[in-house]
């Protein structure tokens, strides 16, 4: 390798990326407006959920528990006279859960004996269901307990459990989904950039060109991947830079770490997006093999908001040749939890790896090009 | 004067759906990607929680103790459970993602439930994925709180009185394939109808034909038919086999109107075949047209409800995905799949597509005729 015409080439190349604004579009417009939409648009975390109360007959007790509900903060309650009203208004999707306080609950609250309650769920929306029975089984036992206490009786409860949350207190959704969603904007950057400008050098012929100069094929790599990479990077930084400041999300890792692991995942992202654009003909194709091939399973199969492990088992097994998913998997520990070793080595020794063979597929793949 | 219109008309279509199926890298584009979607995504898109990797810290040695944990390994979630010795272990199982969840028995523990007492376990959760976690918890609540219940059974003690009847309506197993699935046929019908749209113009620019088909005698509007109704054809086509796979591979049933559907799916297309006609118009090359179909079909699907909930986002972005037709598309779907939904309830989530086609197509029809002048 020859150190000058190395830096002709990066020269050359970041002349190009210098010159055409889409590439520029695609590693710094691209990341900003994905991480805005997903960190205000995309959120697990039910609060306010919309349910309708139906008492069928008010008693001091229904009362005390239609306010333990409103007091909630994960429902909003709407009271509302029949039964046949609310149940029409889960069809319609404007409430997405039903709690029926029925005739039977005053006697009982009277008597002092076992009172009963019916909840309905719209299983629409299978995971916000479940999480709001969770809350109920919550809003409801602190009820009971509460009621208990005032007249006077102590519970018999054999085994309290009591639940900390490590890493994320708050249990909030966007302090995961932010460093799974700067791992998905790096697939999409590193892979769909290298990908749709080096097809284009194929298909306009200039690549045959330079490998008809005294350059080797390894150099032309080269110089492809340092001015891409430098670019990526400084997508990357900007994503961490907006989910720290705009997201607030918690950043207990190094930034030294976060830097290398990142060089680490990026330069196997690149190598994917070259060995495509080498196989490709044509701009098109590369971008559909893209998408498919590095933003789909970095969406769907990276542990980002999906748990591969709760897949089938084939989805599981190919989930583990996604580079992403070991990056995801360091990102969340890296912001979340700080510089675990246990975590990030394992998963570093996967990324280097899968770089390696990326890189020397793409290596085979374009000189097998030139017989 | 109608009879050479609709010849005129019918002899486009059938050159734009020769043009689509002939050209090997759009029947590519057409077939493949939408099969690995309804794929992986259906299978691969849960939020349920079927394995929790969940370690054991039991310092205690009572017949209470095992009894606890013997409900936790007969429940299917709990298979993996593994036991650890040290709070150490405990918390390097945690770090190192080996399990999301850590329950820790005290020394107490059977002595405390024997002897009539309280014991407190605890439990420690992997907020690095609290969504999964939270779900784990609650399995493990379910089988604390049926061992409590016996417990108070035993002693001969009123327990917590009360009794919570929870149903789930319309997905009863809350099966996520359930939900994915139908919401499927509008997001996969969406992108191929986009595509399809958005390549066709462009590629007769590229190729220099659209000036040809503009001296011909056909007149813009009929063009614009000519365009709007192979892609209408094929994102009914599409949309009519993942309805069958859904119906035959994935056994999902189907309560409402099989005529609703369809016209419900017609107008969505419309909707979204006007948006691909503005990117149409706008790119000159069919690279600009791709990339331009990636910047919309990400955001919408995005904010369509289809893998997060609408509820869950800030107030002035709910607002603003009224204007989406894929939230509308996907309220349709889940009601005519699962709950059986009436027409009145139907038409609110149609009409907000309806008044979008009306906008769209126009507007493209508008952007062409400015374009070409």
């Amino acid at each position: 390798m020859n150190g000058r015409r190395v830096f002709a080439l990066v020269r050359k190349e970041t002349l190009q990326i210098m010159r055409d604004p889409s590439s520029i579009v695609i590693a710094l417009v691209l990341p900003v407006v994905l991480l805005l939409l997903f960190g205000y648009g995309v959120s697990l975390d039910a609060k306010d959920v919309r349910l309708a109360m139906v008492v069928e007959n008010p008693v001091p007790a229904s009362t005390s528990l239609v306010a333990a509900f409103a007091n909630s903060p994960y429902f909003k309650v709407t009271e509302v006279r029949h039964r046949a009203e609310a149940e029409a208004g889960m069809v319609a999707g404007q409430f997405k859960g039903v709690v029926v306080v029925p005739a039977e609950f005053a006697r009982a609250a009277e008597r002092g004996a076992d009172a009963p309650l019916q909840v309905l769920l719209d299983g629409t929306d299978a995971n916000t269901a479940r999480l709001v029975k969770g809350y109920v089984d919550g809003v409801w036992g602190k009820w009971l307990a509460h009621e208990a206490a005032q007249h006077g009786r102590k519970p018999e409860v054999a085994v309290a459990a009591e639940a900390r949350v490590w890493f994320n207190p708050q249990v909030l959704s966007r302090n995961f989904l932010v460093p799974g969603l700067i791992a998905i904007n790096m697939t999409l950057i590193g892979t769909l950039l290298t990908a749709l400008v080096v097809a284009r050098e194929w298909e306009r012929g200039t690549m045959e060109a330079m490998i008809a100069t005294p350059v080797s094929v390894a150099e032309i790599l080269v110089g492809k991947l340092v001015p891409y990479f430098v670019l990526g990077m400084g997508g990357m930084a900007l994503s961490v830079i907006l989910g720290l400041v705009l997201f607030q999300v918690p950043l207990r890792g190094s930034v030294w770490v976060l830097g290398a692991v990142s060089a680490l995942f990026l330069v196997g992202a690149l190598a994917q997006g070259l060995l495509i654009s080498t196989l490709a003909k044509n701009q098109f194709v590369a971008g559909q093999i893209a998408i498919v091939s590095a933003f789909l399973p970095a969406f769907m199969l990276s542990g980002f908001v999906f748990e591969p492990s709760s897949a089938p088992a084939w989805i599981e097994v190919l989930s583990h040749v996604v580079a992403a998913r070991y990056f995801v998997t360091i990102l969340q520990t890296l912001f979340l939890a700080g510089d675990l070793g246990s975590v990030i080595w394992p998963n570093c020794a996967a990324l280097v790896i899968i770089a390696a063979i990326l890189l020397a597929a793409t290596l085979r793949r374009t000189r097998k090009r030139l017989e | 004067m109608f009879g050479p219109t609709l010849g005129r008309i019918l002899a486009l279509v059938i050159k734009e759906t020769l043009a689509v199926w002939r050209d090997k890298k759009s029947r590519f584009v057409l077939i493949v990607p939408p099969l690995i979607q309804l794929a992986v995504f259906s299978y691969a898109a849960t939020y349920d929680v079927t394995h929790v990797g969940m370690v054991v810290l039991n310092e205690d040695t009572g017949a209470q103790s095992r009894e606890l944990m013997a409900r936790f390994q007969s429940s299917p979630p709990f298979a993996d459970l593994r036991y650890v010795e040290t709070e150490a272990a405990m918390g390097r199982a945690i770090d190192s993602r080996a399990a999301m969840l850590a329950l820790r028995l005290p020394q107490d523990f059977s002595r405390q439930v024997a002897g009539g007492g309280q014991a407190m376990v605890e439990l420690l959760l992997d907020g690095r994925r609290s969504n999964s976690a939270q779900l784990a918890m609650s399995y493990t609540t379910t089988i604390i709180s049926g061992f409590n219940r016996d417990v108070a059974a035993a002693r001969g003690a009123v327990t917590l009185p009360g009794a919570l009847v929870m149903r789930v309506w319309f997905n009863p197993h809350l099966d996520s394939l359930w939900v994915v699935v139908p919401g499927l046929v509008g997001v996969l019908t969406q992108v191929v109808a986009l595509v399809v749209t958005a390549l066709s113009v462009a590629r007769e620019r590229e190729l220099g034909t659209f000036e040809q088909l503009l001296v011909t005698p056909l007149r813009p509007w009929e063009i614009l038919v000519g365009k709007t109704l192979p892609a209408l054809l094929i994102g009914l086509f599409e949309g009519s086999i993942i309805l069958a796979a859904a119906q035959v591979w994935f056994g999902i049933p189907f309560t409402g109107s099989i005529t609703l559907l369809y016209a419900a799916l017609s107008v969505f297309l419309l909707s979204i075949i006007g948006v691909g006609l503005f990117i149409s118009a706008l790119s000159a090359t069919q690279q600009q047209a791709i990339l331009g179909a990636f910047f919309f079909v990400v955001p919408a699907i995005t904010l369509s409800g289809f893998a997060t909930p609408i509820e869950n986002m800030p107030d002035w972005l709910q607002l603003a995905t009224e204007a989406n037709p894929i939230r509308h598309i996907l309220t349709l779907m889940h009601g005519l799949f699962l709950k059986d939904l009436p027409l009145a309830e139907a038409w609110r989530s149609i009409w907000p597509m309806l008044v979008i086609a009306a906008i769209t197509l126009p507007g493209a029809a508008w952007l062409f005729r400015r374009r070409l002048s």
